[in-house]
C-alpha cells in the first residue's frame, strides 16, 4: 500500500500503462504544455513526446471522433475532457459511433477508448459547468460508465479501463483530486460492475458513488452517534450496475437510501431504487428514499447552490425517514 | 483542377471497370426492387449515377489501405471485392450478411478489406477517418485512409473540426487521409447552392491549408487519374488532400424520395447523357474493345451475378435470437 492522492493515482496509472503499452496515447485540451487543467497529465509531454501526448484544439467533436478512429485502428487512446460538460458537442461521436459501432458492424471492430475528466458540480460554477452526466451516458448500451470515489478505485478502475475493449466513460470529480488514501501496489485493478460495501451496518443501506460517497460516509458518522448503523455501498460502476451487492445489503438491512448529485428524473438513483424494488420488495420495511440534486439548472449564488445539491444533513434526514 | 500527365489505363482494366459498373448498377436496381417487395427494410440509399467515384478511388488504393463511407455505401463495398451475396444478405437482414444482419444498408463493414464502414449520421464518420489516418502513421505504416462523404456533409461541424485536425496533424506528416466529396448536387432535396455559402466545395479546404481539387466524377478514368496521383502524394507526405468529385444521383435520395420536387426531369436527363456507364462504354467502343455482343454478354453476366446474390440472401437464415445481445461489449 502507498498513500497517495486521487490525482496521483490517476497520473501514476497513466504512466504505468503508457510505459507498458505503446498503443496508449493521450489527447486533450491543454494536457501537454499547460500540464493539464487539473494537472493529471503533469510532465507527460516531456516523458512521451507530442506524438503520444497530443494537445488538441478546442474541438471536442473532432478529437473525440478522431480518438474513436484511432481506437478502431488498434490504438488505445485516452481522451481528457477538461470537464464532462464539454463532452456534449461530442455526444454524437460518443453515443452514435463509439457506443454502437461494434454492434452495427456485427462485431468486426472494437473501440478501446477511455474518456476521462471531472464530472459534477464544483463551487459556484453555475448552470453550464455543474452537471453530472452519468445517467445520460449510462443510458446507452455499448458504453462502460465508472465513477471512482477513492484513490484506490481511481487507480484500479482506470487500469481496467485502459485494458478494456470497450469505450469507457470515466467520471472523476474535481472535489476529489486532492483526497488521500491507501492504494495497493503493483498491477492493481478493480473490475467493472463491482460495487463495494465500504462501511458495514445493520439498520439501513445507503447507496452512493463519486463525491456523494463521502457525504454518505459523513452522514453515517453522524447517525452512528444516534445509534443508527448505516451500511454504505459505493457503486463505483454505473454501467454495468452491480445490483447484486446492493440487493444483498438491502436484504439484511430492509431499508435503503440512494444518493446522487444529478437531477432526479430518470437518474441513477431512480434506476437503483427500481432495481431494489424488483429484487427485494418483500424484504423492505419502508419505501426507498432518494436524495438527489434539485430539479433546476445549477444556480450561481452560494446560498442557492447549497440548496440545489445534496449534503450530509439531507442524507441523514432521509435515513431517519426510512427508519421511522 | 490540376493537369498532370494522364495515366494510361490498359484496356483490360477498362473492360473490367465496365463490368463492375454495370454489375453495381444492376445490383442497386435490384435492391430498389427488393425494397418495394418488402424484402429490404429501413432506409435504402443507392448510388445509381455515382458509381465512378468509389470505383475510381478504390481502384487507386492498395489492399491494405482503409476507408470510411457514409450510408450510401453499397457500391464502395462491392467494388472493394466484398462478396455481393453477403452485401445483399445484409440488406435482407440475414445472418449471412456482412454484419450478420445487424447493421443493414447504412452500415456495411468489411474490415478484412479495410472497409471501416458505412455510417448514418451525416458527417459523423469524418473525424473517425482522421483519427484512423493518424493511427496508421503512429503505427509506422505507409497506408492511407480514404473518407467518402456527400456535399451535404460539407456543412456539418464534424467535417470542419476533422479537417482542422487533419491540417494540423498533417503538418507533422501524421494524417494520410483523402477527403472524397461525392458532390451529387443535393443533400436530400437541398441543392449545394441552397446549402453552402461557397459552392465550389473543394475550395473550402483551403481554410485548413489542405490541398484540394475538383474532378469529373462521371468519368471513372478521370477519377482514377486524380485518385492515383493524390493517393501517391498522401502516402508519400502523410498530409491530407481533398477531392471534390462532381457527380449526380439518378435515383431518389432514398427509397422514399418518390416525387423529387427539388429537380426537373430535364436536369436528370442532361446528367444521364454523362452516365458513367455510357461514358466508359463510349470510350471502349471508340477503342474497338467493346461491341453490342460484348455489351449483351456483360449485361447477362451482371444479371446472373445479381440473381446469385439475391438467392444467397433469400436462403441465408435470419440471425438467431442470441445475436440480439451479442456484440454490445467486447470480451
Ligand atoms: C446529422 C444528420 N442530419 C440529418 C440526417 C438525415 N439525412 C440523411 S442523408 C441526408 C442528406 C445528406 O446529403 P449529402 O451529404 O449530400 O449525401 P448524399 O445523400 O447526397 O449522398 C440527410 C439530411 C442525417 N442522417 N444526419
Ligand atoms: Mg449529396
Amino acid at each position: 500500500m502507498t498513500e497517495m492522492t486521487y490525482r496521483e493515482a490517476l497520473r501514476s496509472t497513466l504512466v504505468e500503462e503508457m510505459d507498458r503499452d505503446p498503443r496508449v496515447l493521450l489527447l486533450g485540451e491543454d494536457i501537454g504544455v499547460y500540464q493539464g487543467t487539473f494537472r493529471i497529465t503533469e510532465g507527460l509531454l516531456d516523458r512521451y513526446g507530442p506524438k503520444r501526448v497530443i494537445d488538441t484544439p478546442i474541438s471536442e467533436l473532432g478529437f473525440i471522433g478522431a480518438a474513436i478512429g484511432m481506437a478502431l485502428l488498434g490504438l488505445r487512446p485516452v481522451v481528457e475532457v477538461m470537464t464532462w460538460n464539454f463532452s456534449l458537442p461530442a455526444a454524437d461521436q460518443i453515443l452514435q459511433n463509439a457506443a454502437k459501432v461494434r454492434y452495427f458492424s456485427g462485431g468486426q471492430v472494437s473501440v478501446p477508448l477511455v474518456i476521462r475528466g471531472p464530472n459534477g458540480a464544483g463551487v459556484q460554477l453555475s448552470a453550464q459547468h455543474s452537471q453530472s452526466l452519468e445517467s445520460f451516458y449510462g443510458h446507452f448500451p455499448g458504453l462502460r460508465v465508472v465513477a471512482p470515489a477513492t484513490p484506490a478505485d481511481a487507480k484500479g478502475l482506470l487500469r481496467t479501463a485502459l485494458r478494456s475493449e470497450d469505450p469507457v466513460i470515466f467520471l472523476e470529480h474535481a472535489a476529489l483530486y486532492g483526497i488521500k488514501g491507501p492504494v495497493p501496489d503493483g498491477d492493481y485493478t478493480v473490475p467493472f460492475g463491482q460495487a463495494a460495501v465500504v462501511r458495514p451496518g445493520r439498520h439501513v443501506t445507503v447507496v452512493a458513488y463519486s463525491r456523494m460517497l463521502h457525504l454518505a460516509l459523513a452522514a453515517a458518522d453522524e447517525l452512528a452517534r444516534e445509534g443508527v448503523e448505516c451500511e454504505v455501498v459505493d457503486l463505483r460502476s454505473l454501467r454495468p450496475l452491480d445490483m447484486d451487492t446492493v440487493a444483498e445489503s438491502v436484504r439484511r438491512t430492509h431499508r435503503a437510501v440512494v444518493v446522487q448529485e444529478q437531477w432526479p428524473l430518470f437518474g441513477a438513483a431512480a434506476e437503483v431504487a427500481a432495481g431494489i424494488y424488483e429484487r427485494c420488495f418483500d424484504d423492505l420495511d419502508a419505501p426507498v428514499e432518494r436524495v438527489t440534486g434539485e430539479d433546476v439548472p445549477a444556480p450561481y449564488a452560494r446560498n442557492l447552490e447549497k440548496l440545489a445539491f445534496p449534503d450530509e444533513d439531507r442524507i441523514a434526514r432521509a435515513v431517519r425517514r426510512v427508519l421511522q | 483542377m490540376q493537369h498532370a500527365e494522364p495515366i494510361t489505363v490498359p484496356v483490360d482494366t477498362l473492360l473490367e471497370w465496365y463490368r463492375t459498373l454495370v454489375f453495381c448498377r444492376r445490383f442497386e436496381e435490384q435492391t430498389e426492387r427488393s425494397f418495394r417487395r418488402g424484402k429490404i427494410g429501413g432506409y435504402l440509399h443507392v448510388a445509381i449515377g455515382q458509381e465512378a467515384v468509389p470505383l475510381g478511388f478504390l481502384s487507386a488504393i492498395r489492399p491494405d489501405d482503409v476507408f470510411f463511407v457514409s450510408y450510401r455505401d453499397h457500391v464502395h463495398t462491392l467494388v472493394r471485392g466484398t462478396d455481393p451475396g453477403t452485401v445483399m444478405a445484409e440488406l435482407y437482414g440475414k445472418l449471412g450478411g456482412t454484419c450478420k444482419g445487424k447493421g443493414g444498408s447504412m452500415h456495411l463493414f468489411d474490415v478484412a478489406r479495410g472497409n471501416y464502414g458505412g455510417y448514418g449520421i451525416v458527417g459523423g464518420h469524418i473525424p473517425l477517418a482522421v483519427g484512423a489516418a493518424y493511427a496508421l502513421r503512429y503505427q509506422g505504416t505507409d497506408q492511407v485512409c480514404l473518407c467518402f462523404f456527400g456535399d451535404g456533409a460539407m456543412n456539418s461541424g464534424a467535417l470542419h473540426e476533422a479537417a482542422n485536425l487533419a491540417g494540423l496533424w498533417g503538418r507533422e506528416g501524421l494524417c494520410p487521409v483523402v477527403f472524397v466529396v461525392e458532390n451529387n448536387q443535393y443533400g436530400m432535396g437541398t441543392s449545394v447552392e441552397r446549402a453552402s455559402a461557397v459552392v465550389e466545395l473543394a475550395r473550402r479546404f483551403d481554410a485548413y491549408d489542405i490541398p484540394n481539387e475538383r474532378c469529373d466524377g462521371m468519368d471513372v478514368v478521370a477519377v482514377y487519374e486524380v485518385a492515383r496521383r493524390v493517393v501517391e502524394e498522401v502516402r508519400r507526405t502523410g498530409r491530407p488532400y481533398a477531392v471534390e468529385a462532381l457527380t449526380y444521383r439518378f435515383s431518389g435520395h432514398g427509397a422514399a424520395d418518390l416525387f423529387q420536387p427539388y429537380r426537373t426531369k430535364q436536369e436528370v436527363e442532361r446528367w444521364r447523357q454523362r452516365d458513367p456507364i455510357l461514358v466508359l462504354e463510349r470510350r471502349l467502343r471508340e477503342a474497338g474493345a467493346l461491341d453490342d455482343e460484348a455489351v449483351r454478354e456483360v449485361e447477362a453476366w451482371a444479371e446472373k451475378r445479381v440473381q446469385e446474390a439475391v438467392s444467397f440472401a433469400e436462403s441465408s437464415p435470419e440471425p438467431p435470437p442470441e445475436e440480439l445481445y451479442r456484440d454490445v461489449y467486447g470480451a
